[in-house]
């Protein structure tokens, strides 16, 4: 806390340009996640980053700051989504069951309103994925949802996507991904297959790593094989969708014969395995239904995994997998693992700095702390109350969505044009074959 | 068939409870009025005798109480699938090993004489995970997706068969359900559109109309043959039973009241996702609202659904009730006592809310003389809360029906 003082008052010092205007939020009650619950507190904003929270009577507001009261408020930080299928980008088609070439970035409208919508629920953060009717769907990508811009690249957490790594990879097993030729018929089989792919990704690798610097002995580029070298090299990482105990520890033993630790999406038996999970050091993202089955994989879905998994020393996010729960519900669907015995703080940790982490993106977004994006919620009440309104969502230092705004309120409460000219989006594993 | 369903029903009552059972709440929401602080509902034989403050009705000494924080009338859900559309979500049909969606045929768009009865499945796994989340009473069967996709029935959360959860053994035919709207046209060849769909009712209507005149001939001779399609139709249009409109979009909720009009039949609209657009035009046909969960998907014929629509129909004196409505995929079930509370979030009065799942279902759906509110003389139908029932951390503690505890594990 010291040290930003300090560099507060040196900003003080050099004069502030306009984009760098500081910013003050006081009186709000602040959930940083990082911390403990800071009451009647003072977040300071400055060029998109918190420089300081702290209690009102201990934290300087320097001079020339806008300020903006919110005593009897709450702020948590911009939830972050792992699992959504927004804009409907689709993603690998019917042509073959294992596609590493495809990307979500190249599919993602950015003037979707369902980008709104999920604003509108104090989303600022999303893995955006392809389906589950591959064993191997394709790239998927992090975006914040700045809501300025044209274009995709406008929303990146990556500075160069033609070179960076902006996303994971989605994987899946178990039903979904079963079917008639190109895909495979059993859970052996579907296994056989990932395992293949890994298996030509280690061959190109290793070519990789024998040309040294002499570039005329580099394999040939292949989109596909470069994207699981990153995951081999462990800077991609796999979203991998599994229900069934034993679906999800296949997936594991697949993620530990090639060197890698999978996110396991959806999870609903994963409290089964809660103990293999925990060794495996396999993070869960769980997606809260409010009941069972619609397919035998999610017979045993239960709101107790969160605590279940926690016990057991499992890292726990909760996902909308929109639009499996509608974006505008996720702080709902956390609410339900509380219902179901989860730590409050548990819970908001589940909707904010643990799916951050699991996206690799912990370091700068899910937690309101000095350094990191200036991503939050300015909620009514208790982020778990029925009766809560979100009532507007920073992202970056700028306010995204105001619910006092009537193009906005009209996206929260839903309404004639609200989403006009939306087709059907992304079923989780019933669409893109 | 009605005598063998009055002595399961019989059956179920001896066994439900000839004791006397007390359930006592820090708060009891009879359902049509304020709530009672520290109130007291005493039940005897399956039946509600006494409800008031802990005051003036004292419980006996040795009787079961069943306690906690909040009390409410058993939850009523007024249009779902429970029972028919299975929790599997599995169709021979689609290619599935197994079949629990008997909820929609499409061998053909009109078939009013399937029977919701032939399907109940009473031990299906989405019933019981309706009843622990507090539905004692639904009112289910045929979903939407046909212009007439057969019939429903009111059921009770309880027993193994139809024969034992049957509301009312003289009503095994509840009302006809009917939908308008873009789902006919991807389930069907024909209709190809609005307007054939509606043309096709109504000459089917035309056709019932003329069965209906005959049936009631005074001799037999000249009384028509059989005919179950003709039979149940003609038995909408003589008032016997009514229809259940499924209608979302603006253009097909008017078709709903322009055909209801012509008919001159009794019909509920169900959905009404666009409700908000056609307020007056809704509460001139006199019509009641079963309203889509406000947690649907705002798509296709649902993208203007609105949070909102509760508090604005409450606002204009329409009546309403709630439903978990059909889902084709996960969560396959929607759950009523959720969906009300979605609508306390935007806006709705907590006990108006609460009238949405107990006593104005009870009113629309016709069975308010037994259930739908605590009041002597009642079904001892009842969930205790421990907590606001609409918070999403409160829980669901216990459930009766008919006096007899079905669920005692707080969820």
């Amino acid at each position: 806390m010291k040290s930003w003082q300090v560099f507060l008052g040196f900003l003080a010092v050099a004069g502030v340009a306009p984009a760098q205007e500081v910013q003050v939020f006081r009186g709000a009650t602040v959930h940083p996640v990082a911390g403990p619950v800071v009451p009647n507190a003072t977040l300071v904003v400055q060029g998109g980053k918190v420089v300081a929270l702290g209690p009102a009577e201990s934290t300087v507001i320097p001079a020339g700051a806008v300020v903006h009261e919110l005593a009897g408020r709450v702020i948590i930080p911009g939830l972050v989504d792992t699992h959504t299928h927004l804009s409907g980008a689709g993603g690998a088609d019917a042509s073959t069951a294992l596609d590493p070439t495809v990307r979500q970035l190249d599919g993602v409208d950015v003037r979707s309103p369902q980008f709104v919508k999920a604003l509108s629920g104090g989303i600022t953060t999303v893995n955006q994925m392809s389906g589950s009717g591959h064993l191997m769907s394709g790239q998927t990508i992090y975006l914040k949802l700045r809501r300025t811009g044209t274009r995709v690249e406008d929303w990146l957490l990556c500075a160069d996507p033609a070179k960076d790594v902006c996303g994971g990879m989605k994987m899946a097993n178990g039903t979904n991904s079963i079917g008639t030729s190109p895909f495979p018929g059993t859970r052996s089989k579907s296994a056989a297959m990932a395992r293949e792919l890994f298996v030509k990704a280690q061959e190109y690798q290793k070519k990789i790593k024998a040309a040294g610097k002499d570039t005329s002995k580099l394999p040939d580029r292949d989109l596909g094989l470069e994207a699981l070298v990153e995951i081999l090299e462990g800077r991609r990482i796999v979203h991998f969708h599994s229900h069934r105990h034993d679906d999800i520890l296949t997936a594991l033993r697949l993620a530990k014969e090639f060197g890698f630790t999978p996110v396991i999406h959806h999870g609903s038996e994963s409290y089964r395995v809660a103990a293999e999970l925990a060794a495996a050091g396999a993070p869960v993202s769980l997606t809260v239904v409010d009941s069972p089955g619609g397919k035998e994989e999610a017979l045993l879905v239960r709101w107790e995994a969160g605590k279940l998994l926690r016990e057991a020393g499992v890292a726990v996010a909760v996902n909308t997998d929109d639009w499996i729960t509608d974006s505008r519900l996720l702080l709902r669907s956390a609410a339900l693992t509380v219902r179901a015995g989860l730590d409050p703080a548990e819970a908001l940790l589940a909707v904010t700095l643990a799916p951050a982490r699991m996206l690799g993106l912990g370091d700068r977004v899910g937690s309101l702390e000095p350094g990191k994006d200036a991503d939050f919620v300015v909620l009514s009440g208790d982020p778990f109350a029925v009766r809560t309104q979100i009532l507007a969502t920073w992202v970056e230092g700028k306010k995204v969505f105001d619910r006092d705004e009537p193009e906005d309120r009209l996206v929260a409460e839903g309404g004639y044009g609200a989403f006009e000219g939306i087709g059907e989006v992304h079923l989780d594993g019933e669409t893109e074959r | 068939m009605n005598r063998c369903l009055l002595s399961a029903l019989l059956l179920w009552a001896t066994a439900a409870g000839a004791e006397t059972v007390a359930v006592r709440g820090d708060l009891v929401y009879p359902g049509d009025g304020p709530a009672i602080s520290d109130g007291v509902v005493m039940i005897e034989n399956g039946k509600i005798v006494r409800v008031g403050p802990a005051t003036e009705v004292v419980i006996p000494a040795g009787v079961r109480v069943y306690s906690g924080a909040v009390v409410t009338p058993g939850l009523i859900d007024a249009h779902s699938t429970l029972g028919t559309s299975g929790i599997l979500n599995s169709s021979v049909p689609d290619g599935g090993t197994a079949h629990d969606q008997d909820q929609l045929e499409t061998s053909g768009p009109i078939q009013p004489e399937l029977r919701a009865i032939d399907a109940f499945n009473a031990r299906d796994g989405l019933v019981d995970w309706a009843r622990s989340l507090g539905v004692t009473t639904t009112h289910t069967g045929h979903g939407p997706g046909a212009l007439v996709s057969g019939q429903t029935v009111i059921v009770k959360l309880r027993g193994d068969s139809i024969e034992e959860a049957l509301f009312d053994p003289a009503r095994p035919t509840e009302m006809i359900a009917m939908t308008f709207g873009a789902s006919v046209m991807r389930n069907f060849r024909s209709p190809g559109s609005r307007p054939k769909a509606l043309a096709l009712v109504r000459s089917e209507l035309l056709k019932a109309r003329t069965y209906a005149e005959k049936r009631k001939n005074t001799d037999p001779e000249k009384r028509p043959t059989r005919d179950l399609k003709q039979e149940v139709l003609a038995d909408l249009l003589d008032k016997k039973i009514r229809a259940l409109v499924t209608a979302q979009t603006a253009v097909d909720i008017l078709a709903a009241i322009r055909l209801a009009q012509e008919f001159g039949y009794e019909w509920v609209l169900d959905g009404a996702s666009d409700a908000h657009l056609l307020l007056a035009e809704i509460k001139a046909a006199g019509v009641p609202v079963l309203l889509h969960p406000p947690m649907t998907r705002a798509v296709g014929d649902l993208e203007n659904a609105s949070f909102t629509t509760a508090a604005k129909l409450a606002a204009a004196g329409i009546p309403f009730a709630l439903q978990s409505g059909f889902e084709a995929y996960v969560p396959k079930s929607r759950i009523v006592l959720f969906e009300a509370a979605m609508m306390v979030a935007h806006g709705l009065p907590t006990e108006r809310a609460l009238q949405a799942i107990t006593a104005d279902a009870a009113r629309i759906l016709k069975i308010d003389e037994r259930v739908g509110t605590l009041a002597p003389g009642k079904d001892a139908d009842l969930v205790v809360f421990d907590g606001d029932p609409f918070e999403y951390t409160s829980h669901v503690c216990t459930v009766l029906i008919d006096g007899v505890a079905v669920r005692e594990e707080c969820r």
